[in-house]
Order: structure tokens, then C-alpha cells, then sequence
């Protein structure tokens, strides 16, 4: 009990610590808040399309639409559970189970900030993209285990289109981690040139050494950190099978690929894994390119007054959500037929504005800022997602091979030799 | 008990005689492939024992087996494409004509 | 921090990795045998990592089972496996390869009970926080030559491979 709450003054991650409690406590708290996350994802990314494509989405569940997705978790849950007669049972049944393990695993090394993380691995980033590729493995066992025709082309196009961009993406973190070691002078010439000259794979020492370098590798060496955070901004696009690139369950052309055999509650794995493994890559291009859970210019507005003003951040971010909310409950139509869904929007406004409260206390406010500049950047990239689904048309298999082989790569082992020059000059 | 170099070494020698049964007695070619990377894992496992023992060499030369075992993953199963578009087959005992 | 219950992890993991090697050449599927491989690969690179070798481990998971095991996969998808599953699955040689291999066995087990002594009876602690910077600069410094060689050999390999499969260059 001691070694319990003895760790809440440590500050390593419980990992390291060897805090066995908070390892699991922590475990526990990510696969909540992930969960969670996807559910606010799966609202959000249907009202958002919505609104993109002038229409309102859902509105009748909840106040606009605010219960919806417990509505579809329930509707999934309780729905018939298929398997098809001539599937491989075994494997039809392991697929979805490993996928969402990939895509939980992967949780485990992302520091969210410079403790919370469940552990600091000192091959870090090399962990994370491996076990993310083995997701690959659970779309193809899907795939052939339905004995079907749609799925197994569905996950002959991800295998071969996943395998593509992963050496796209892999040369474009191999040129990002080679900044933690290279002594540049940051973006023009505002840094520090003190920086140590070792590198390192650990996911924290990787925002560690953009602090210390006084600078976010997006803007390090100034075009090529751009140029490979660009790179590994549209691998990572199709690595996960979304829109443009989401031709593994491409509907005009293969019904849904390769969950198409799925119902209930294993294709709700797959959904579940999907966004999962989205959050998870963002992640890593905000560990790796965006400075982490450092807040912006943090050398810069230093200061105790700027610290404050920054750790305010969150509570805001609350209060105006709580705004939001209780500005639609008022302006609500009169009839008493919106009755109960008023109250609801008004104690849903409530609950956020309590939580935004409770955000302002200044223990919690310490602990908690990481995390929030953490999650404000994944969030962005969370958008970006579902702008390029409301945007870009599908491309076609060839062009995506095209895009990946015959652009992405080259493109990827020009920036790290020009990364590595530029570095030693 | 300590777990020593000793327990490795008969974990590797299993993994080695299983693959070497596998590449001795299947039919499969794409069987046979799979044996060989257990037989490369093994050898992999060895390695990395010995290097707790003797420096980190053990490890540098498992990295070089393991680019060793994806190029010969990569032409190995590019043959078996080219046969199998050829003969229909991919059994490694009808692999027997010289020229077709 | 000492590592927890290593005897435990130990043999846990050689039974998965050798377990599911049986499984690799016993099974008539190709595909669960490239299944059972990905579980001998995934409990391999645990060893690597009880060895003190993390870098090792890393490089197992991201190149053999999401490059090398996915490579299988899709050939076996290409490949009409429906035929080869109704034929013998083992060759008329089986008896004098399981008789070699036996053979080989023995030897092991010969070599391992006579020379046991031979081995340095303390490991060496390495640092392994540092584990990966020390393989890299080995690599770069004193195995140049060689890790230019297999480069060399990756380049042959993929132009190998793209005259092997595909049908009009």
C-alpha cells in the first residue's frame, strides 16, 4: 500500500517505477478513455459528415443525436451472431480478437505525458510500428477465414496495400528519429545547439529531445521535417484503411471487404479496433513530429504567468463545451414534446461545466494539462480524418500502389539522406 | 531455477530438428519455406543466447540472419509463383524436370 | 528493477514457440501453419527480450511477422490451395527424414550433455537502455563490410524475385 500511493510523487512512468497497481490502473484508464474516445468519434464523425454534406445527421436519439451510438452499440450487441457454414471457424473466430489486441497493445508506450504513460520502452517507436503492423495479420485472417469471395479480395488489397506504405512510413520515422540525435539549429535558428547527440527509439525521450532541442521536428532543418511529417501523415491515412485509401472495404466495389461475413458483435470489434488503431498512429505522428504533450512554445511564453494562462486551457476548452450545450438546451423548441430532451442537454451542459470545474483545482490542473495538449493534437488528426472522407474521392488500386511505391518511398529515402546531410554539415 | 544458456540452447535445438522434419518430410513448398524460417530462428536463438555470454556480436549477426531470411522469403516465394503458374502444382516432388 | 517470474515467462513461451512449431509442419492448412509460425515468431522475440536483447525483438515482430508472415499470407491467397489440401501431405522419403533428423537430435543432445562445461557459468549484464545505440554502432563501425554485403543481397533478392514472378519483363 505504501509503494501505492508513494508512486502519485514519482515521476516515472509506473512502468519503469515498477508500480504493478498503477500499471494496471493505468491500463484501465486507457482502455476507458479509448473507448470512450471512439464512441465520441463515432458520433462526431457521422454529425460532422453531416454537416459537411448539408444534411443533419442523427437527431433523434438524445438531443441531436447524442445517444446515438448506444443506440448502435446496443443495436450491435443484441444482433444475431453469424458465422457462415463454410468458414474456418477458428480463425473466423480469432481475426477481430486480433486485431483489437494490435490496436490496444500499441497503448501501452504512448506517453500522454512525461509520467502518464503505462511504460517507457526503450525501443519505443520500433514497438509501436511493429505491433501496429501486425494488424495487418487479423484483416488477412478475416479475409480468408469468411471463404468468400469479397473479403478474401478486400484483404488481398490490404495486405499488399498495408505492407506498400509501411516502408513509407518507416522511412519517414527512421528520418524523424534521427533528428533526436542530430544537433541542428532548429527552426531558423531559434534553438538551442546544446542538445546531447545520442538518439533513442523511447517514445518520451523522443519529446524529451524536441524540449531540449527547442524545437517540434514538424519544423526542424525547416522543409524536410515538413516533408516527412507529410509522408507519414498520408501512410498513416492508409494504413489504417480510411477514405481515400480505404479499398480493403471499398462498399461500390466489394460490399464491406473484408468484414463483410461479420454481424453483431465481432464487426463491432472491428469498428472498435479501426478507430482504435486511428487514435494509435496519430499518436505517433504527434510524439514524433508534434512535440508530444508539450504545450505550445514552451521556451518561448515561459514563465510562471504563461504557465498558468496555458494550464487554463483545459477548463476553458470545458466551459465552452458546457456553453455550447446550454445554449442549444435554451433555445430548444417550447413544445413538451422536447421536454425530456431538454433536461437531458441541461445535464449533460451541467456535467461538463463540472468537469471544467473540477480541471481548475490546481493539483489536478498540473496532472492533467499534458494530457490535454496531448489529446488536442490527436484530436486534430481525428478531423483531419473524417475531412479527407468528406473530401477525397476513393483512388483506384493501381494509382495507390503508384502513389506508394513510386512517390512515397523515393520521396522517403531522398528526405532521410537530405535529414542526415543536412544534420552532419 | 535460474534459467541459463544451457535451457535456450535446447529450446533453438527443438526449434532446429522440428524445422529440419518439416523441410525433410512435407510435400508443401510454401511448407518447406516456413521450416526453413523456423531453421533460421533457431540459429537466430542460439545467437542471441550466446551473446549474453560472450558481447553483443551474437545480436549484430542475428539482425544479418534475419535480412537474410526476407530476401530469401522474397525469392523463394517468387519462384513458387513463377512454377505454380506454370505446372499448377506447388509439390516440391514434381519440382523434377530441368526444362519446360 | 528485477524482472518478475522469469522461470514462468521462460517456459511459458518455449512451449508456445515450440508448440506451435509442431504446428507449422504438422497442419494440412497452409494458412494455420503460417498462423501457428506468426505464434513461434511472437514468443521468439519474448525470448529476445528476457535476453536482454530489445532491438533484436523489435526487429523480429516488424520485419518476419509483418513483413515476412504477411509475404507468406498473400502467396498462399494467390496460390488455389483447395487441390493441395486432398493430396499426401508428406513425401515418400518421410521415414529416412524423420530417421536424419533423429539423428541430429541425438547429436545435440550429445553435444549439449558432454560440453556443458565449456560455457562461461555468468552472463555478462549488458545495459539495456543502451542496447540499441551499441548494436547500431557496431554495426556502422565494425561490421560495415558485412551490412553493405546484405544490402547488396537485398538488392539482388528483390530483382530476383521480380524476374521470378512476374510473366513478361
Amino acid at each position: 500500500m505504501a509503494d501505492f500511493s508513494n508512486y502519485l510523487n514519482s515521476n516515472l512512468t509506473p512502468g519503469q517505477a515498477g508500480a504493478h497497481l498503477w500499471v494496471v490502473i493505468y491500463i484501465l484508464i486507457i482502455f476507458a478513455a479509448v473507448s470512450l474516445a471512439v464512441i465520441a468519434m463515432n458520433w462526431l464523425e457521422r454529425k460532422i459528415l453531416a454537416h459537411m454534406q448539408v444534411r443533419l445527421g442523427p437527431m433523434r436519439v438524445g438531443p441531436h443525436g447524442l445517444l446515438q451510438p448506444i443506440a448502435d452499440a446496443l443495436k450491435l450487441l443484441i444482433k444475431e451472431d453469424i458465422i457462415p457454414e463454410n468458414a474456418d471457424k477458428l480463425v473466423f473466430w480469432m481475426a477481430p480478437l486480433v486485431v483489437v489486441i494490435t490496436a490496444f497493445t500499441t497503448y501501452i508506450v504512448i506517453p500522454f505525458g512525461p509520467t502518464h504513460a503505462v511504460t517507457d520502452m526503450n525501443i519505443g517507436i520500433l514497438f509501436m510500428l511493429g505491433v501496429a503492423s501486425l494488424g495487418t495479420l487479423g484483416i488477412i485472417m478475416a479475409g480468408w477465414a469468411s471463404n468468400s469471395h469479397y473479403p478474401l479480395l478486400g484483404s488481398l488489397r490490404s495486405s499488399a496495400q498495408m505492407v506498400s506504405y509501411e516502408v513509407a512510413m518507416g522511412m519517414a520515422a527512421v528520418s524523424a528519429i534521427l533528428m533526436t540525435s542530430l544537433r541542428g539549429t532548429g527552426v531558423y535558428g531559434i534553438g538551442s545547439p546544446t542538445a546531447d547527440a545520442i538518439g533513442t527509439l523511447s517514445m518520451i525521450e523522443i519529446v524529451r529531445a524536441q524540449m531540449n532541442q527547442h524545437v517540434w521536428f514538424v519544423f526542424k532543418f525547416f522543409p524536410l521535417g515538413l516533408a516527412a511529417f507529410g509522408i507519414f501523415a498520408i501512410a498513416m491515412v492508409a494504413e489504417t484503411n480510411r477514405a481515400p485509401f480505404d479499398l480493403p472495404e471499398a462498399e461500390s466495389e466489394l460490399t464491406a471487404g473484408f468484414h463483410t461475413e461479420y454481424s453483431g458483435f465481432r464487426w463491432s470489434l472491428f469498428f472498435l479496433a479501426e478507430y482504435a488503431a486511428m487514435i494509435a498512429v496519430s499518436s505517433i505522428a504527434v510524439t514524433l513530429w508534434l512535440g508530444g504533450w508539450l504545450r505550445p512554445f514552451p521556451h518561448w511564453l515561459s514563465g510562471d504567468a504563461w504557465d498558468t494562462a496555458f494550464s487554463i486551457f483545459p477548463a476553458f476548452t470545458f466551459f465552452v463545451l458546457a456553453g455550447m450545450a446550454l445554449r442549444t438546451t435554451v433555445r430548444m423548441p417550447k413544445h413538451p414534446y422536447f421536454k425530456i430532451q431538454k433536461a437531458g442537454l441541461g445535464v449533460f451542459g451541467l456535467l461538463l461545466g463540472g468537469i471544467g470545474l473540477v480541471l481548475l483545482v490546481p493539483p489536478v490542473r498540473d496532472r492533467v494539462q499534458d494530457i490535454y495538449w496531448f489529446a488536442i493534437k490527436v484530436a486534430a488528426f481525428m478531423y483531419l480524418y473524417i475531412w479527407y472522407r468528406g473530401t477525397f474521392p476513393r483512388y483506384r488500386f493501381d494509382q495507390l500502389m503508384r502513389l506508394g511505391w513510386k512517390f512515397m518511398i523515393p520521396t522517403g529515402i531522398g528526405v532521410l539522406i537530405a535529414t542526415a546531410l543536412v544534420g552532419v554539415l | 531455477m535460474e534459467i541459463t544458456t544451457l535451457h535456450y540452447l535446447v529450446v533453438a535445438s527443438a526449434l532446429f530438428i522440428i524445422g529440419t522434419i518439416g523441410v525433410l518430410t512435407r510435400r508443401n513448398v510454401i511448407i518447406i519455406l516456413m521450416s526453413i524460417e523456423l531453421i533460421l530462428n533457431a540459429v537466430n536463438l542460439n545467437l542471441v543466447a550466446f551473446s549474453r555470454l560472450y558481447g553483443l556480436q551474437g545480436q549484430v549477426f542475428s539482425i544479418f540472419v534475419i535480412t537474410d531470411a526476407a530476401a530469401e522469403a522474397a525469392v523463394g516465394l517468387g519462384i513458387l509463383i513463377a512454377f505454380f503458374r506454370n505446372k499448377e502444382t506447388i509439390n516440391a516432388d514434381e519440382i523434377d524436370l530441368l526444362k519446360f | 528493477m528485477d524482472p518478475v517470474a522469469t522461470p514462468y515467462f521462460f517456459y511459458g513461451l518455449s512451449a508456445v514457440a515450440v508448440l506451435s512449431a509442431v504446428g507449422v509442419i504438422m497442419r494440412r492448412n497452409p494458412v494455420h501453419s503460417a498462423i501457428a509460425l506468426i505464434f513461434t515468431l511472437l514468443s521468439l522475440a519474448g525470448l529476445y527480450l528476457m535476453l536482454y536483447a530489445p532491438f533484436v525483438a523489435g526487429v523480429q515482430i516488424i520485419l518476419y511477422v509483418g513483413g515476412i508472415v504477411v509475404l507468406f499470407l498473400f502467396v498462399i491467397m494467390l496460390i488455389n490451395i483447395e487441390r493441395m489440401q486432398r493430396e499426401y501431405q508428406f513425401n515418400k522419403q518421410w521415414l529416412v527424414g524423420l530417421l536424419a533428423a533423429a539423428a541430429l537430435g541425438a547429436l545435440f543432445v550429445a553435444v549439449y550433455v558432454k560440453g556443458q562445461s565449456i560455457f562461461p557459468q555468468h552472463a555478462v549484464r549488458f545495459p539495456e537502455q543502451l542496447n540499441t545505440q551499441q548494436v547500431g554502432k557496431m554495426l556502422y563501425v565494425d561490421y560495415l563490410l558485412p551490412f553493405e554485403i546484405a544490402s547488396l543481397l537485398l538488392l539482388v533478392a528483390i530483382v530476383g524475385a521480380v524476374v521470378m514472378a512476374k510473366k513478361r519483363i
